[in-house]
């Protein structure tokens, strides 16, 4: 099963992906950005999943399925989320996150 | 044995639905008809009482020539385990039927004379629920088959008379009276517990029927450890007396009785003279045959406690003026004599002479004193003062009450025939063939009663002329038939033979009248009459001069031995200032002050920890990653 490209390339760039996504997701201020960096942070999963899949167990589908069903679950939460997102905007006429600070003490 | 006894349920239970009635739906209903209803139900259970008396003893068989003790009914109420559960139930035997008739009886008139008595009083239904919810406590106090459910029912009376004692609740003398009355009798109630306690845990039982049995097992186990030279059903028993003493207004826990004259008459003639205050001498004579076999000690505690508290009331009561406080008074000495009675008993046949005494006082005292305080009810009731120095001549005013105070004083001076010369006597008798001293107290007693049983009806009947503002009236016929009727028993009742009724070991005797006792009692009876008549039918100065010749004895007996200025000092200078003001710094400031530090502490730390709640998602993110990423490390690096 070996069709030239190693599994740890998969492995590294799902921790790239994975990094970048926490980065965003710490660093940004726009609801926007936080909401792609959680997008990406699912992605580096999804491909974890997908390469474990092909290249540990390829006579099995599981791996797959979980994608299956992280994209799904991604699709929903995205909806929610600019739902979310959108009524943030109505209500404060802004989505910096550092201004939405009505959950303190 | 055949118990065909069944309905006695009936009668502590229709005062209940009564009180229950009364108490819940009073205030929807009439006043009057309220009254009515109450006395209604009395009346039933007045008839079922004379029934159950007559049946009990005429027609019911003796078993070996004794009145048998029957269990008319008998539940487990509370099961703690299979040896210690406590029942409810229904004890008949010769003291608790004549308790019955007691009860019944005095509550009854007390009912229908309340009628008149209390007529147009705001919370008239309140007063007749209280009166419904008494009789139910008092009649289930008596008929109560063991000693745990007496117990419940001896708070239940406690609480009644408290309720009672307090019924002018806007007045703060009641309820002063009515908190000191509650303090006292609770405080001598914890002895009365401890003493069940150390009887049940020693005996192994609290019913009654097993506990008496003078054969039985009971008695004979348990006599066996003794603490400071007496044994333990010794100390038992004279805890269970203290709770009994303290009911009875015995020395020294009397204090309470004089004040609960603060409730309304009718009130004082049925709970503090004729039933409730001779709780405490029908629980040593319910637990007689335990003291008379197994702690023959504790006994002589109750003859001498009797005899002192009898003697010091008769001398306090020859100073007082106001009339239901010598009345009081006048209760607490022929309580004091019952005890008498009980402490000088043997036991079994003409021995029990003082016991069978003791509860035909009982019976006789519970007629003529419940008459007495209706008398005094009535004259209060045309004169609106309870202070004899404002009365004088009343007797062209009230011929009816005139007559049967009349017979009352009679009575209780112990003039033949009248009921309480008997019964008296027979005290006296059984005091002679046992203690010389405690006999001579009470000849000395029985002369005091007499002055001062008369000193109080001249003043009130005759006397000085004294101007009222309106002209008294005789009472309604509400209140003067139970008078009447009261006063037909105290004459008639010394006829009863109560030597076949009531005795100790439930077998009759041939009680017989010793005139060789029976005289010299009549006669210092007389002394004392002809000595208050001498002083008190016309106005003279003479009072005054033996009073000031007396001074210093005087004095003390009007301010009542300063007993109450003695328990201020006990509990205010001592008990408070030395105990309870320590223990009360203790609780604040160390108990308190440690949980209070705890919180102080608690919400400092909070206060400065809450800015980690800053709202901002992406701090929470940033300590959650960080944490994660920690563990991570560690399970990593350090776990292999």
């Amino acid at each position: 099963m070996n069709n030239g490209i190693p599994l740890q390339y998969f492995l590294i760039l799902a921790s790239i992906m994975f990094f970048v996504g926490i980065y965003g997701f710490l660093t940004r201020r726009n609801l926007i950005g936080i909401l792609m960096s959680v997008e990406l942070i699912l992605n580096s999963v999804n491909i974890n999943f997908l390469a474990f899949n092909r290249y540990l167990y390829p006579d099995r589908l599981e791996g797959l399925f979980f994608s299956l069903f992280i994209i799904a679950v991604a699709a929903a939460e995205a909806a929610v989320a600019i739902a979310i997102i959108i009524n943030i905007y109505r209500r404060f006429s802004t989505v910096n996150v550092e201004h939405v600070n009505e959950m303190r003490f | 044995m055949t118990t065909d006894f069944g309905y006695a349920l009936l009668i502590p239970l229709i005062p209940l639905l009564m009180f229950l009635l009364l108490g819940l739906a009073g205030n929807q209903l009439k006043a009057r008809l309220s009254g009515l209803l109450g006395t209604i139900g009395l009346g039933v259970v007045f008839v079922l009482s004379y029934y159950t008396a007559y049946k009990y003893f005429f027609a019911t068989e003796k078993i070996a020539g004794a009145f048998s003790k029957i269990t008319a009914f008998d539940m487990v109420w509370l099961r703690f385990s299979d040896s210690l559960h406590i029942n409810m139930g229904i004890l008949l035997d010769p003291i608790s039927v004549m308790m019955l008739v007691v009860i019944s009886t005095v509550s009854f008139m007390v009912h229908i004379y309340s009628l008149g008595y209390m007529k147009g009083e705001v919370g008239f239904e309140r007063f007749y629920a209280f009166l419904s919810l008494f009789s139910f406590s008092m009649l289930g106090l008596v008929l109560a088959n063991n000693i745990f459910q007496m117990y419940i029912f001896w708070e239940l009376v406690g609480v009644s008379s408290f309720l009672l004692i307090g019924f002018y609740y806007q007045r703060p003398t009641a309820v002063l009276a009515s908190k000191k009355a509650f303090i006292v009798t609770r405080f001598a109630d914890l002895g009365f517990l401890i003493g069940i306690l150390l009887l049940s845990f020693n005996t192994g039982t609290f019913d009654f029927s097993i506990l008496c049995d003078p054969q039985g097992a009971a008695i004979a186990t348990g006599s066996g450890a003794a603490f400071l030279g007496l044994s333990v059903m010794t100390w038992s028993l004279i805890f269970v007396f203290m709770g009994g003493a303290g009911k009875s207004a015995m020395f020294p826990l009397h204090i309470w009785l004089p004040d609960a004259m603060e409730g309304p008459t009718p009130v004082s003639a049925l709970i503090h003279a004729a039933t409730m205050v001779v709780a405490g001498v029908y629980l040593v004579a319910r637990l007689f045959p335990v003291y008379i076999i197994s702690a023959p000690d504790a006994l002589v505690v109750v003859a001498y406690i009797g005899a002192f508290s009898s003697i010091f009331a008769a001398v306090i009561a020859c100073t007082q003026t106001d009339i239901k406080r010598v009345l009081a008074y006048s209760t607490m000495s022929q309580i004091g004599l019952m005890m008498v009675g009980l402490g000088v008993s043997g036991y079994g046949g003409h021995e029990g002479l003082g016991y069978m005494a003791s509860m035909f006082h009982l019976f006789t005292h519970a007629m003529f004193k419940a008459l007495l305080f209706l008398g005094a009810g009535a004259i209060i009731h045309a004169v609106h003062s309870n202070h004899m120095t404002e009365m004088g001549g009343l007797r062209k005013y009230l011929p009816i009450t005139h007559i049967t105070f009349l017979i009352a004083c009679l009575t209780i001076a112990g003039i033949p025939p009248f009921s309480a010369f008997f019964s008296k006597d027979e005290i006296l008798v059984a005091a002679w063939h046992h203690d010389k001293l405690i006999f001579a107290v009470e000849y000395i007693v029985a002369g005091l009663t007499a002055f001062y049983m008369f000193r109080l009806y001249f003043n009130i009947f005759w006397g000085k002329e004294t101007h009222y503002h309106h002209t008294p009236h005789e009472a309604p016929a509400v209140m003067t038939i139970p008078l009447i009727f009261l006063a037909f028993l105290s004459v008639f009742s010394g006829f009863i033979p109560f030597s076949k009724l009531v005795t100790t070991d439930g077998i009759p005797f041939e009680g017989h009248i010793d005139w060789s006792l029976a005289l010299p009692s009549v006669f210092i009876g007389l002394v004392g009459i002809i000595i208050a008549m001498v002083m008190y039918k016309k106005e003279t100065s003479l009072p005054d001069k033996v009073a000031a010749t007396f001074k210093h004895g005087y004095k003390w007996a009007f301010n009542k031995f300063y007993m109450d200025e003695v328990y201020m000092f006990v509990t205010k200078k001592i008990i408070f200032a030395y105990i309870s003001t320590p223990v009360a710094w203790f609780d604040r400031h160390i108990v308190d002050g440690s949980m209070n530090g705890i919180s102080r502490l608690t919400n400092a730390f909070s206060f400065r920890i809450r800015e980690f709640q800053s709202g901002q998602l992406q701090k929470y993110g940033f300590v959650f990653i960080s944490g994660v990423l920690l563990l991570t490390f560690l399970m990593v690096y350090l776990w292999n």
